[in-house]
């Protein structure tokens, strides 16, 4: 199954501001109770965009004027916390399709890729500036290069990183390397059988 | 040049180069729980894919278990719905499941290392970030999502980039009072909670070298706190040590072969490392969180931050978000603050060594009565010695509550919750708005003992004190 060439994301953006923004925040654990990803975006942020009674909280993905923005600006190791696939999937069925965050959390980062789903970084007043100009006009479209590494918004452009392999995966449709790995089974079995501690 | 035991471990699992740049490493050691593996399953069965090596995957279930009710159905219907998921997938592929009737179900981080699963110069991943504490043994252990999860059903590899290496050392003499939660905790304060970003941490110096397999654990454990996805200790003949006799260690012939083996997978003394930290261990002293990240942690002496000792605009914000939440003025000792909850357990610090510890000392002690104490072994087989050796007696008689196995109260997907704004003095890893099950929770991180001196007094206390133990001049 060839999977999707991804060059550019395009789409209205969102700023959810914060450094150190946990997976915890993304999706609380009691919602991981689940056997599936499906529903997941529902619940995405949900602590900080409800108050304990349920009641909608002020908040950016709260407002209207973002609804259906399919690009979320954040700040300092986003994604920071567990190994949950969660997370991203929770961001990924509430229709977004990028991040861009001045950095990420490791394990967080990888996820999001092996979905599809780039996350790019860009500096401190980059961001100010991109969120600035996304809170001005909510409607404006913003485009992520991810071949030439730039994000370009309302006539302006801002240079963005995005490690080569990331990319790579991205442009040439590998970023779910499950294909490629089971090509590589019979390596596998071969170097499997030397390793005194995997023998059955 | 000598080779770190990364690039050792590294090289010996490397199947071939990825088309996008990236290595095809075999995963040697699969674990797999409740929460993060029902989808991998449900990936495989969609496309049609066999479990490739079911006899190297285990599985274990300690998310959603409750720890105060053992019969099923559990109360729950999820929780219940979730451990029959993975029992029927364990069933179905013939992967070894160490459910709650074999005695030996506990959190997956505890259960590895004493069913002698983890080993030296292997590779293990878990679908959960705490997987680092396996490096404890000199494995290259990580946290994997659950795409990653059906990647290493399917093929027992994975995609991955290879990492820097930064060796830490801890060198000198420790303290009385001063335990491996304290010595992490300084560690990802002075790093930082994103400093390790794109490195797996070597941990060494005379510290590692005198610490027990399970104070090694507690600092391995916490390696993701402080952003390094792997952390590790060299093996040496305290690992050895510990994995002689354990279920799935050799035996015979095989055990000497292996021991020798493991030892050469040390880093060499001549490797060069990316990056190399010296910390001295009389600098630490019994540390503590006061806001909502890891690195936001200062010793016990000291007063919690206000928003103007940030250095930057946005380490001013972050200040005044952790404060806003803690319900914290900022300026004021963190010692003295009430506390509604003391938690004992976890993978960080739920092995038998912390629950010997903390009972050695409480001993003759009772929990203040608006303290809710609970005492949470980290397996069943932790729970039994404890139990064999009086230690369960020794917490009931001071007033904590002795539970079941389980991850409890570190991420409550289970009963054990805080209500509303408690506070709650913990020894589990992560202090994260909500992370302990209620929106407004509040977390204070801290070593077993001073969890213990916590439910004691009512507030955040220094154990030194609390237990009268002598601190030598000079800290």
């Amino acid at each position: 199954m060839a999977l999707e060439n991804i060059h550019l994301v395009r789409g209205r953006a969102v700023h959810v501001p914060g450094d150190d923004i946990d997976t915890d925040r993304i999706i609380p654990a009691r919602f991981m109770k689940c056997v599936t990803f499906d529903g997941l975006g529902e619940y995405l942020f949900y602590d900080t965009r409800h108050t304990p009674d349920g009641e909608k909280k002020d908040h950016p993905l709260n407002d209207p004027r973002f609804d259906g923005a399919s690009i979320l600006i954040s700040g300092n190791n986003f994604g920071c916390g567990s190994s949950r696939e969660h997370a991203p999937q929770a961001i990924y069925r509430a229709g977004f399709r990028a991040v861009i965050a001045e950095s990420f959390a490791e394990i967080f980062f990888g996820n999001s890729i092996q979905l599809g789903m780039p996350c790019v970084t860009a500096d401190a007043a980059d961001l100010r500036e991109l969120a600035a100009a996304v809170r001005a006009d909510p409607s404006m479209t913003v485009e992520i290069d991810v071949k030439d590494r730039v994000v370009r918004f309302g006539g302006e452009e801002i240079p963005c990183g995005l490690r080569d392999g990331a990319r790579q995966s991205l442009l040439e449709g590998h970023w779910d390397p499950i294909q490629d790995l089971l090509e590589g089974v019979p390596e596998v079995e071969a170097l499997a059988s030397g390793l005194e501690y995997m023998r059955a | 040049m000598g080779k770190s035991l990364f690039q050792k471990v590294w090289d010996a699992h490397s199947v071939r180069e990825l088309p996008n740049g990236q290595t095809q490493l075999l995963i040697g050691t699969h674990l797999i729980h409740e929460v993060t593996s029902p989808q991998a399953f449900g990936m495989l069965r969609e496309r049609g894919i066999p479990v490739r090596f079911p006899h190297r995957t285990f599985a274990t279930v300690d998310h959603i278990v409750p720890t105060n009710e053992v019969a099923e159905p559990y109360s729950d219907p999820l929780a219940q719905a979730m451990i029959e998921e993975l029992r029927k997938n364990c069933a179905d592929h013939g992967i070894t499941f160490f459910d709650t009737n074999t005695g030996h179900q506990g959190i997956v981080h505890i259960v590895g290392p004493e069913q002698g699963i983890t080993q030296p110069g292997t590779t293990i991943a878990c679908g959960d970030s705490h997987t680092s504490t396996h490096g404890a043994f000199g494995a290259i252990a990580f946290g994997i999502g659950t795409s990653q999860v059906r990647d290493v059903l399917a093929t027992q590899t994975i995609a991955l980039n290879p990492l820097k290496v930064r060796r830490i050392n801890v060198d000198g003499e420790l303290a009385p009072g001063v335990y491996a939660k304290d010595v992490i905790l300084h560690i990802i304060r002075l790093l930082g909670t994103k400093g390790g970003t794109g490195f797996a941490y070597e941990y060494g110096g005379s510290v590692f070298d005198g610490f027990s397999m399970e104070e090694r654990m507690t600092v391995c454990n916490m390696s993701i706190e402080g952003g390094a996805r792997v952390g590790y200790v060299n093996p040496d003949e305290t690992t050895v040590e510990y994995l002689e006799g354990r279920p799935y260690a050799p035996k015979g012939a095989a055990w000497d072969h292996a021991a020798e083996r493991w030892l050469s997978f040390a880093s060499d003394p001549d490797c060069d490392y990316d990056d190399v930290v010296n910390i001295r261990a009389e600098d630490i002293a019994p540390t503590v969180t006061w806001g909502i990240t890891p690195g936001q942690a200062v010793f016990i002496h000291e007063n919690i931050p206000s928003p103007d000792d940030g250095e930057t605009e946005s380490a001013r914000e972050s200040i005044s978000e952790a404060l806003e939440h803690m319900s914290f003025a900022g300026g004021e000792p963190i010692k003295g603050i009430p506390v509604d909850v003391a938690f004992l357990g976890s993978c960080t610090n739920g092995r038998l060594s912390d629950l010997k510890e903390v009972a050695r000392f409480l001993e003759g002690h009772k929990v203040n009565p608006r303290v809710k104490a609970i005492c949470v072994p980290g397996s069943q087989a932790v729970g039994k010695i404890a139990e064999e050796l009086g230690l369960d007696r020794i917490f009931k008689e001071a007033g904590f509550e002795w539970r079941a196995a389980g991850c409890s109260m570190c991420l409550a997907m289970n009963p054990d919750k805080l209500i509303g704004n408690q506070l709650c003095a913990s020894s589990s890893n992560r202090n994260f708005k909500g992370r302990q099950g209620s929106p407004t929770g509040r977390t204070i991180l801290m070593s077993p003992l001073m969890v213990a001196a916590a439910a004691v007094t009512g507030e955040i206390a220094d154990a030194r004190e609390v237990f009268g133990i002598l601190e030598p001049a000079g800290v």
